[in-house]
């Protein structure tokens, strides 16, 4: 176990939350051959999930490696949502496994456990508290105890405090601290969003569709943004918009019909004929 | 912006209110013990009494405003916690009374001799004692709120059906109190009470007394309402009033957040109810009718939710409206009351508070 893994089991969890965590630690029946795990910060292998006998997902395979920023395309129904819903415990495969590092069985934890143990998810939708200030909204996802005793009776500590700074200046919303979420902009409330993830300090980010409905100026940002946060964090983002891919994506996959299709940098992928077909009809 | 998180002092709107009750404190007794009786600055006792119950008033209102205006619960029922605090003191007000009742029983009361009971309940022992008492004022509603509390939120029931549910509770109250056997002394519930800690209730001195005791709940109410908005948990309160599953996905334990706001609202509601009873002289289960919730829902519309003193100045307002018509226009009270909601949901959304320009209100 790498020094990282045993950091997030020593992390406060609620107290049910050890049994799974000890019994995915240990391994159970479906681990996965440890060597192709080594270094990887997260694993899924040959996750098949059917909804009345739609494959949503076919048997996909796919690994991120730590501090990776990696775009997934795909057309409609190519199964980009439903791969999130199983990394962050929305909705269980029939088949297959999902690990984060080598130490968290993704599958048997709930979806609090999840985003405890390090995943945080960027829906499409912004969904940032309109009628607090954007220092609160950061406020209230920083990590930590929750308790409703806790949190009357404490008060941010200069490190937390700082924390929220460093996350305001990541996101570029340091002179907006004090105004009301309603009042920013479509981009800026992503960014908002983006930054409640940040104050999880999570290690893998999954953001889906970040620029849509954005201006030109703001998808520039956003690109920015993620350029910046990989490195630091692994980033998945599933994104429509292909210029917007091309000027962040180092490493694309393309997802069809549940599978991965193809893998590679922007070239490789724009000029295979399978992609090709599936994008531009037979 | 941030309103919350400034101190007292620089909060004009929550400055102006403990002001005004410190005032009320200290000038209710002058004005009606120092000033004499032919005075035109002289405050009778009909005014002293109405304006302690207008104190009692707000304090509910506040309770009503921290759980709704703050939390997003709309509860129909804390008149049921306001009526359990004063039935508590309504207990304790009964054992005072001793030998002088009309039977001269030593101990029962009343209506337990006029029902052929021989010996009290086992829930009426230890009323005897006022601290029993005190506590019992702030335990019962509080435990009424922790079960219903418990259980409706932990099966996430919210909005609409959640206000039904408290009102259905307030009116189940209603019509157990009712019957003669469950030992509450029925409709006609507890009145003709003579003494508290020993100071005669018909006194103008314990009066004003208890006018100052309650200015005083009023203000340390308003406190805490105050130090448990501006706090972290307060923040988390608030987005679970703009977004509850948002707020569960963050982490935070919503039940337990809504359980315990629940709990301390039914406290201050419950204390509201036990300083009321001694005033007004009675308690009966006219007091948990589903109209007196629904009634304190709006003294916080008008007011302005989310605020704290807002509730309180709509409370005042409202009952001094009712005051009025009820005196003078007796009949037109329920419609005057029902236009004032639906204009003040139209035009105020914000309540009389919104109308305050945002230049006095924050900074």
């Amino acid at each position: 176990m790498n020094a990282r893994n045993r950091d997030r089991l020593a992390a406060p969890v609620r107290p049910d939350a050890w049994q799974t965590m000890l019994e995915a630690a240990t391994g159970s029946a479906n681990t996965p051959v440890l060597t192709l795990l080594d270094g990887k910060t997260l694993y899924l292998d040959k996750l098949t999930v059917s909804f009345d006998g739609f494959k949503a997902l076919d048997a996909l395979t796919l690994d991120v490696e730590p501090g990776e920023l990696r775009c997934i395309i795909g057309p409609n129904g190519a199964g980009k949502t439903t791969m999130m819903d199983v990394i962050t415990g929305k909705t269980r495969p029939d088949y297959g496994s999902a690990w984060f590092g080598r130490a968290i069985n993704l599958l048997a934890l709930t979806e609090p456990e999840i985003a405890q143990a390090g995943i945080g998810r960027k829906f499409q939708k912004p969904t940032v508290f309109e009628y607090l200030t954007v220092f609160e909204n950061l406020e209230l996802a920083l990590s930590g105890p929750k308790s409703f005793w806790i949190t009357l009776l404490s008060r941010l500590t200069a490190a937390q405090r700082e924390h929220i700074d460093e996350v305001l200046e990541v996101i570029g919303l340091t002179s907006h601290y004090r105004v009301l979420a309603r009042t920013l902009s479509h981009g800026q409330k992503q960014w908002l969003e983006i930054g409640m993830l940040l104050m999880q300090q999570p290690e893998l980010l999954l953001v889906d569709e970040p620029v849509a409905g954005m201006t030109p100026q703001e998808t520039e940002r956003t690109a920015q943004l993620l350029l910046s946060l990989a490195g630091k964090h692994s980033v998945i983002v599933v994104e429509h918009d292909m210029d917007f891919v091309r000027s962040i994506a180092r490493r694309v996959t393309v997802l069809h019909e549940g599978r991965v299709l193809a893998e590679g940098n922007m070239d490789q992928v724009q000029n295979d004929p399978r992609v090709i077909e599936v994008y531009l009809g037979e | 912006m941030n309103e919350d998180r400034r101190s007292i002092v620089e909060d004009r709107g929550g400055f102006a209110f403990l002001a005004l009750l410190a005032a009320a404190a200290i000038l209710v007794p002058v004005l009606n013990r120092a000033v004499p009786a032919g005075s035109p600055l002289h405050l009778s006792t009909y005014a002293l009494t109405l304006i302690g119950k207008y104190m009692c008033y707000a304090m509910l209102a506040l309770a009503v405003d921290l759980i709704w205006g703050y939390c997003g619960i709309l509860s129909l029922g804390h008149a049921a916690f306001f009526s359990l605090g004063g039935y508590a003191m309504g207990m304790y007000l009964m054992r005072q009374i001793g030998p002088r009742g009309v039977y001269g029983d030593p101990v029962l009361p009343d209506f337990m001799v006029f029902l052929n009971w021989k010996s009290l309940p086992w829930f009426w022992l230890g009323f005897d004692r006022f601290w029993f008492a005190l506590a019992m004022m702030a335990l019962v509603p509080a435990l009424l709120a922790l079960i219903f509390g418990w259980l409706a939120f932990r099966s996430r029931v919210t909005g609409v059906y959640l206000s039904i549910m408290t009102q259905a509770l307030s009116y189940a109250l209603m019509l157990a109190f009712f019957r003669n056997d469950m030992g509450f002394g029925g409709n006609n519930g507890f009145t003709d009470f003579k003494d508290l800690l020993g100071f005669d209730l018909h006194e103008d001195g314990t009066r004003v007394a208890l006018v100052s005791a309650t200015a005083v709940a009023l203000a340390l109410s308003f406190l805490a309402c105050r130090a448990i908005v501006a706090s972290r948990a307060g923040r988390v309160i608030r987005a679970i009033r703009d977004a509850e599953s948002r707020t569960r996905f963050l982490g935070y334990r919503v039940e337990s957040y809504k359980l315990w706001i629940f709990i301390f609202s039914a406290v201050i509601a419950g204390a509201a109810g036990a300083l009321y009873v001694p005033q007004v002289g009675i308690i009966n289960p006219s007091e948990f009718a589903p109209i007196n919730s629904i009634e304190v829902v709006i003294w916080v519309a008008v007011g302005g939710r989310g605020t704290l003193y807002g509730a309180a100045a709509g409370a005042v307002l409202v009952n001094y409206a009712k005051t009025f018509f009820t005196g003078a226009l007796p009949e037109v009270w329920l419609y005057a009351l029902g236009a004032l909601f639906v204009l003040v949901t139209l035009f105020l959304p914000r309540g009389l508070m919104g109308l305050v320009p945002a230049g006095v209100r924050a900074e």
